[in-house]
């Protein structure tokens, strides 16, 4: 046992020497690596942790949201929808919610408008969210004015600016009493924009869908889990497709590798072919080639890491985010929450350590089978 | 449902195991035909160097397939709330026909690569390649396996559709469900234990047996496989309940998830680690008296022999404490 491990103690430290003896062209192959490694964590870290906020989100949304269509369009929905899904057997609560958008000629901005009379009690108030404070120049105490669809101007008295942690979610709404809302958009009263029914067993959200598409055919029911799996397959496909669109950058890495690991250099040639000719056998040689790649791997994959770390999470993906994010005139500034557990390490593993080290088996193995002789003259 | 990371590392690496056994099956059916050991000539000293090239592409497939049977696994589980009625890696993998295929295809195709490699080391070990044909025979099983274990794992992520609706590991693994899954959990308790218990003991007792006497070595191995089947179906049996402290779940993925503190990777690691161990120690077998492997292959087998014994030991160990120590009782 204990020989086995002097022998690879023995060759991990003769491996070390000999690549900083051939410090130039190492350097270059691990740079290459090292981006390659970096572009495929930053994009897996970020994927990763947009899934995570955008569950962390959903967590607080409603069991069900119940819609109304009409000619297969999303239309408002009669109040009195709601008192006949309360009475189903199992549904909690329904709240008809009322909300909407408003483009703002000012800036060239949509808000999210939300009509809550629990947060908001006195009219002609409103909380914004810090993004909207930013964009135009307003804090606690100011006016706001919105135009009304009847062109009649509403001003709106900041009561409060919703925290920039809730940035993610809360950057563009304004929070605004029932009344206001039904004024602002000229809203028919007895509708509401969609119903936010709450279940108490999860397991009977199906069974209470299945009954309200029933009892109101017009009716679409929306599950939290389903909105949940939309997200995931979105942010999964984009991450896909980015890896896909990164894929040539990895092929050439590894053509590169392959490159290298075959072209050797006179000077490895002949230092293989001394090894073998003062009595290294063929398995050593493969051996001292394999730690060779664990120590340019493991290198090149930590640092990869490490820096697609500080890129995605300090730094917020500069290099990514356009095209994961999306891009909208008021758009929130928030720094994702770091994750990265052994599932996306191995996920980046594969993607990159794999395909490197299957392009040099074969070099490896046709340097280490040269025959001394030939190796030291050539 | 190919675009997923996950599905891509999967995908590419497969790729990469089935191009690398190819070849190798290539090389090693041209060692097959053309090998002549008493020759000088410059074919059989080619081929004698390629056997190197095939070994360590085969050492690297043994380790990748590892870590892929883990990482499907792993990557079916996160894959589930895309699939109604699915909530871990049973729902995802019954999403089509070819999620189990593909989960056992894994399974067996480690074994034999385990079974090659010790088969290789052992050969490695003597000067004249005595088992030279075995291996090669032996590779050319395994590798059209692995080659189809790729093509089934592509099937099964170009087959996922997002919308189908699947069933959840506690309705898959249940007494009600018809099917094998169902068979092996509704195994009643009691004889599944004594049937686990005896298995397990047999395994140890004749493998202490043979490690010292190096005697019925054949009789260890079989009840060493016996007891990997045995175990394998205790896990989703019985053990698998006192984890989850539920007397009606029995599947065998959740065990891998962070709530039961990701036990089940030891818990399979040592299962198939000691299979692999076990096995090798049979297939050995009828090579003990060949020329040059009457001195090379005892001690080589009794290193397997402990080695499959700590592995047991190990998974009876740490089932044995769950069973004692949970909360769960079952009478």
């Amino acid at each position: 046992m204990k020989t086995t491990l002097e022998r690879h103690l023995n060759i991990l430290d003769f491996t070390l020497a000999s690549l900083l003896r051939r410090k130039g062209k190492n350097l270059s192959l691990l740079t290459i690596y090292l981006l390659v490694i970096f572009m495929l964590a930053s994009l897996v870290f970020f994927v990763t942790a947009l899934k995570r906020e955008a569950a962390i989100i959903l967590e607080d949304a409603p069991d069900m949201v119940v819609q109304r269509l009409v000619a297969g369009r999303q239309d408002l929905v009669p109040t009195k929808y709601a008192e006949a899904i309360a009475s189903i057997r199992g549904v909690s609560k329904v709240r008809p919610r009322l909300w909407g958008y408003y483009y703002d000629g000012l800036n060239g901005a949509n808000y999210t408008i939300v009509a809550d009379d629990d947060s908001v009690t006195e009219p002609e108030s409103a909380m914004i969210g810090s993004a909207i404070a930013r964009s135009r120049k307003v804090t606690v105490g100011d006016l706001l004015p919105l135009i009304s669809y009847e062109k009649v101007p509403l001003m709106l008295q900041i009561s409060s600016i919703l925290p920039a942690g809730s940035d993610l979610m809360a950057a563009d709404l304004i929070v605004i009493s029932s009344e206001d809302f039904q004024t602002l958009f000229n809203f028919p009263a007895g509708q509401a924009t969609d119903l936010a029914v709450t279940v108490r067993n999860p397991k009977e959200l199906t069974t209470i869908a299945s009954k309200i598409a029933q009892l109101f055919p017009d009716s679409r029911p929306i599950l939290k889990s389903e909105i949940l799996r939309t997200y995931q397959a979105v942010f999964d496909w984009r991450g896909g497709m980015t890896v896909i669109l990164l894929s040539s950058a990895l092929i050439s890495f590894i053509i590169f590798a392959w490159d290298k690991a075959t072209g050797l250099s006179a000077e490895e040639r002949k230092e293989i072919g001394i090894l073998k000719s003062i009595g290294w056998s063929t398995p050593d040689v493969l051996l001292l080639k394999f730690w060779e790649g664990v120590v340019i791997s493991l290198t090149a994959f930590l640092l990869g890491v490490v820096l697609a770390y500080g890129h995605v999470f300090f730094l917020s993906a500069p290099l990514f985010a356009q095209a994961l994010k999306g891009w909208s005139v008021i758009y929130p500034s928030f720094r994702l929450s770091p994750v990265v557990d052994g599932y996306q390490l191995a996920v980046l593993f594969f993607l990159t350590v794999v395909p490197y080290t299957t392009a040099t088996i074969i070099p490896c193995w046709r340097a280490a089978t040269a025959d001394p002789d030939t190796a030291m003259r050539s | 449902m190919i675009l997923h990371p996950a599905a891509l590392a999967l995908l590419t690496t497969a790729l990469l195991v089935s191009g690398l056994g190819a070849y190798s099956c290539f090389h090693g059916m041209r060692i097959l035909g053309k090998w002549d050991l008493s020759s000088g000539s410059e074919l059989q000293l080619e081929l004698e160097r390629r056997t190197y090239l095939i070994s360590t592409v085969m050492s690297y497939i043994l380790a990748f397939q590892l870590m892929l049977l883990f990482l499907y696994i792993y990557t079916a589980d996160s894959l589930h709330p895309l699939f109604t009625g699915a909530m871990c890696a049973a729902g995802s993998l019954n999403a089509n026909s070819f999620g189990y295929p593909v989960l056992i295809l894994k399974i067996v195709n480690f074994l034999l690569s385990g079974v090659w490699l010790i088969v290789n080391h052992t050969d490695n070990k003597a000067y004249d390649y005595p088992l030279i044909r075995v291996k090669y025979e032996l590779l050319n099983l395994l590798i059209p396996l692995l080659v189809l274990e790729s093509i089934l794992m592509f099937a099964y992520f170009a087959g996922i559709k997002p919308d189908i609706i699947t069933s959840c590991c506690g309705s898959l693994f249940s007494y009600e469900s018809g099917g094998f899954s169902g068979e092996i959990a509704s195994l009643p308790h009691i004889p599944m234990k004594i049937a686990f218990y005896v298995s397990m003991s047999l395994t140890l007792a004749s493998g202490l047996f043979f490690y010292l006497k190096g005697r019925s070595g054949g009789l260890f191995s079989i009840s060493a496989t016996v007891a990997f089947l045995v175990a394998a179906a205790s896990l989703v049996s019985f053990i698998c309940l006192y984890f989850y402290e539920l007397p009606t779940h029995h599947c065998p993925f959740c065990l891998l998830q962070k709530e039961y503190g990701h036990v089940g990777y030891l818990l399979y690691a040592t299962l198939l680690g000691g299979g692999v161990a076990g096995l090798g120690v049979g297939v050995l077998m009828p090579f003990k008296k060949l020329g040059s492997m009457a001195r090379i292959i005892p001690p080589v087998q009794r290193r397997l022999a402990l080695a499959a014994m700590i592995c047991y030991l190990l998974f009876v160990l740490i089932s044995s404490w769950k069973m004692l120590f949970s909360a769960l009782r079952m009478g």
